[in-house]
């Protein structure tokens, strides 16, 4: 051991005093100051079982909250993510969302291929129906039009259950979801042949798709354009949307602004269009408000009660603090060990809190809530607030062992 | 004869303007290697500043102090807690003994704050409270010990690291007199060595029968020193003055 022998200051010579040489590193090992730190706060059950609950909670309701609210904005555009071989959407310039179109002219869409760069245009119909099952059972239902001849804006052949999109060709040929399928059916096999009413008109069930689920739990039904007008009866102008292929040598988005300087029309990428309809119920709806309010509110509660029980905890140990302080740990030593007692709480609290919610999501699945699933977005930014919610808890825990005089552990 | 704490003119104040208060009045003081000294005097003359000061926990405002031959003055903030944790131990008066570890643990803990490894100080540990007939209790919370054996398992842990000097905060207070006598015949039997000082703060009269030397203190000022115990087999170098109380000379008087 180096050693150094400070001045003698008058003591008797041969009284020297081995002591470590403090280096730019302290010569210390850790292990069993953290380990001891890990037995102060687990020994201490009441109190750790109290910090435990309040970050799981916190972390529980968060990520729950939050995957809910990003489940429920992804279904505001599902209609849209859906349509995977079009690249544009071509719409009436006032459009603001998916769910509410103000029909274009049938001649809109010639106006549309004639535009340089579209290597394909076609019809597409969205609006409601109302359906209704043999045993009286009826609802409103979300009416999507393809074009006849190509069958563009289907969903992938991987998301048919049953049947094939071909199969749409076959008079009153209608695709139905699973979640309406059921609904209409209840307890039926899933298999094609099964026949409703669609607007007192006769629609068979041509297959069966795993559609993304709407925002409002309607049922979907696929259709060709042509039937979809059947259904839906007369109007001067049906033409919900034109959707667009880019040709070769075109990005989208050039040929979106070519398109709208072109027809007057709006048109937007498939991403875009999502993004301003998920932006209109942001704006437009309380649904943030009131899940940023349970967000936040679940933050302020782990917080404050992992905050208060965990500075309780360290004034309950604030003459051990003491007694380690006067035996020689230095400061960062004992923040260290706050630091070490504050993450095993987070990591513990996370992991909790991320096993209940898992528990929820798996417990809540129905067909009401296909979609809405636990995000790992919401799990990584809930792995954040919790780190900052520890590192906060602990500050005041910090604080006041930094400021604790050792000599106190010698007062009564 | 080797020194072990020389103060010179200690002065310690607290507070400022109205508030301050003056714990310490130019105290002079010397303890020798090898003895126990016993600081004593009614409550608020100082005793409590006094071995903060010796132990390093607190600066004195005024005056000269070494201790084991170092003046802490001189001494950055880290080589201070390099050196109380190297040559000093402590016992306090409520044991402050950690509640959720085992005795042994306890006993290990200045190891754990030197950097040892678990283990071994562990071993260590329990290997001191066998000697000290804890040997039986080695995995016991605090709270399944007497006050007795609390008060053993903390001067395990003041010595477990072999310090040079040990300070004592009222170490029988809250043990009944038996007790009380007990420990402090044990204490006194593996603690006091011709390499390593004690100093005792005490009310407790029933134990002044161990000690070598008991300084009065009064008003933050060492008024006198009594030296000696019969039959006492102590460092050589301390004579047995028994009876006798003699004023300490002020060296700032």
């Amino acid at each position: 051991m180096e050693t150094i022998f400070p001045e003698a200051g008058g003591g008797s010579g041969d009284s020297r005093i081995e002591f470590p040489v403090s280096g730019p590193k302290e010569r210390t090992s850790a292990g069993a100051m953290n380990w001891l730190a890990l037995r102060m706060l687990t020994g201490d059950r009441a109190k750790y079982a109290a910090l435990i609950f309040a970050i799981s909670f916190s972390s529980f309701l968060i990520t729950q909250q939050a995957s809910i609210f990003a489940g429920l904005m992804n279904r505001t555009r599902s209609q849209i993510l859906d349509v995977t071989d079009a690249d544009i959407w071509v719409m009436d310039p006032a459009t603001q969302y998916v769910d509410e179109v103000y029909a274009l002219k049938d001649t809109d869409l010639d106006r549309v291929r004639g535009v340089p760069g579209v290597r394909w245009a076609v019809p597409f119909f969205k609006g409601q129906a109302r359906a209704k099952a043999p045993d009286g059972q009826f609802r409103l239902g979300i009416l999507l039009g393809l074009d006849d001849a190509s069958l563009a804006g289907a969903p992938e052949p991987r998301r048919m259950i049953v049947g094939s999109i071909e199969s749409l060709r076959d008079p009153d040929a209608v695709l139905i979801d699973e979640a309406g399928y059921h609904f209409f059916f209840p307890g039926a096999p899933l298999r094609p042949g099964k026949t409703f009413e669609m607007n007192d008109h006769r629609a068979k069930v041509a297959g069966i798709v795993d559609a993304s689920p709407p925002f409002a739990t309607f049922p979907v039904f696929y259709t060709r354009y042509s039937l979809a007008m059947n259904y839906v009866g007369r109007e001067r102008k049906l033409l919900s949307f034109v959707l667009v292929k880019t040709g070769p040598g075109a990005t989208a988005h050039d040929l979106a602004r070519r398109i709208e300087s072109a027809t007057g029309l709006k048109a937007l990428t498939g991403g875009d269009f999502g993004w301003m309809t998920i932006r209109y119920y942001l704006t437009h709806t309380g649904i943030p408000i009131n899940f940023g309010l349970t967000v936040v509110i679940a933050m302020i509660v782990g917080t404050v009660v992992a905050g208060m029980t965990f500075y309780l905890f360290t004034l309950e140990n604030l003459k051990q603090f003491g007694a380690l302080k006067a035996m020689g740990a230095s400061n960062p030593r004992l923040v260290g060990m706050i630091l070490l007692q504050a993450i095993l709480v987070g990591a513990v609290g996370f992991s909790v809190g991320m096993g209940l919610s898992a528990t929820f999501f798996l417990v809540a699945r129905t067909d009401a809530t296909r979609g809405i699933v636990m995000l790992w977005q919401a799990m990584a930014g809930t792995g954040g607030v919790v780190i900052l919610i520890v590192l906060m808890a602990s500050l005041l825990s910090i604080r006041k062992v930094l400021v604790l005089e050792p000599a106190m552990v010698f007062r009564g | 004869m080797r020194r072990a704490v020389m103060c010179d003119g200690i002065t310690k104040w607290f507070g400022a303007g109205d508030t301050k208060v003056q714990a310490l009045r130019g105290l002079n003081l010397e303890i020798a290697m090898g003895e126990l000294a016993m600081l004593v005097g009614p409550s608020g003359c100082g005793k409590t500043t006094l071995i903060s000061i010796i132990a390093g926990l607190l600066d004195p405002s005024e005056g000269d102090m070494e201790v084991l031959g170092t003046r802490p003055a001189a001494l950055t903030p880290k080589e201070r807690i390099l050196f109380r944790r190297r040559n000093l131990g402590f016992v306090f008066q409520q044991f402050n003994l950690l509640p959720t570890l085992t005795a042994a643990e306890n006993v290990a803990v200045p190891l754990f704050v030197a950097g040892a490894e678990r283990r071994h100080a562990v071993e260590q540990a329990s290997g001191l409270l066998d000697e000290l007939g804890l040997g039986g209790r080695l995995s016991h919370r605090p709270s399944d010990l007497s006050g007795g054996q609390q008060q053993r398992v903390a001067i395990a842990r003041a010595l477990i690291h072999d310090p040079r000097l040990i300070v004592c905060d009222e170490p029988t207070s809250a043990l009944d007199a038996q007790t009380g006598h007990r420990v402090m015949e044990l204490f006194s039997r593996v603690a006091v060595r011709p390499d390593r000082a004690l100093v005792v703060v005490t009310h407790d009269s029933r134990i002044f029968e161990f000690a070598d030397t008991i300084t009065h203190m009064e008003d933050g000022r060492a008024v006198g020193v009594e030296r000696g115990r019969p039959g006492r087999t102590g460092p050589d170098e301390v004579p047995s003055l028994e009876g006798t109380l003699r004023p300490v000379m002020g060296r700032r008087s």
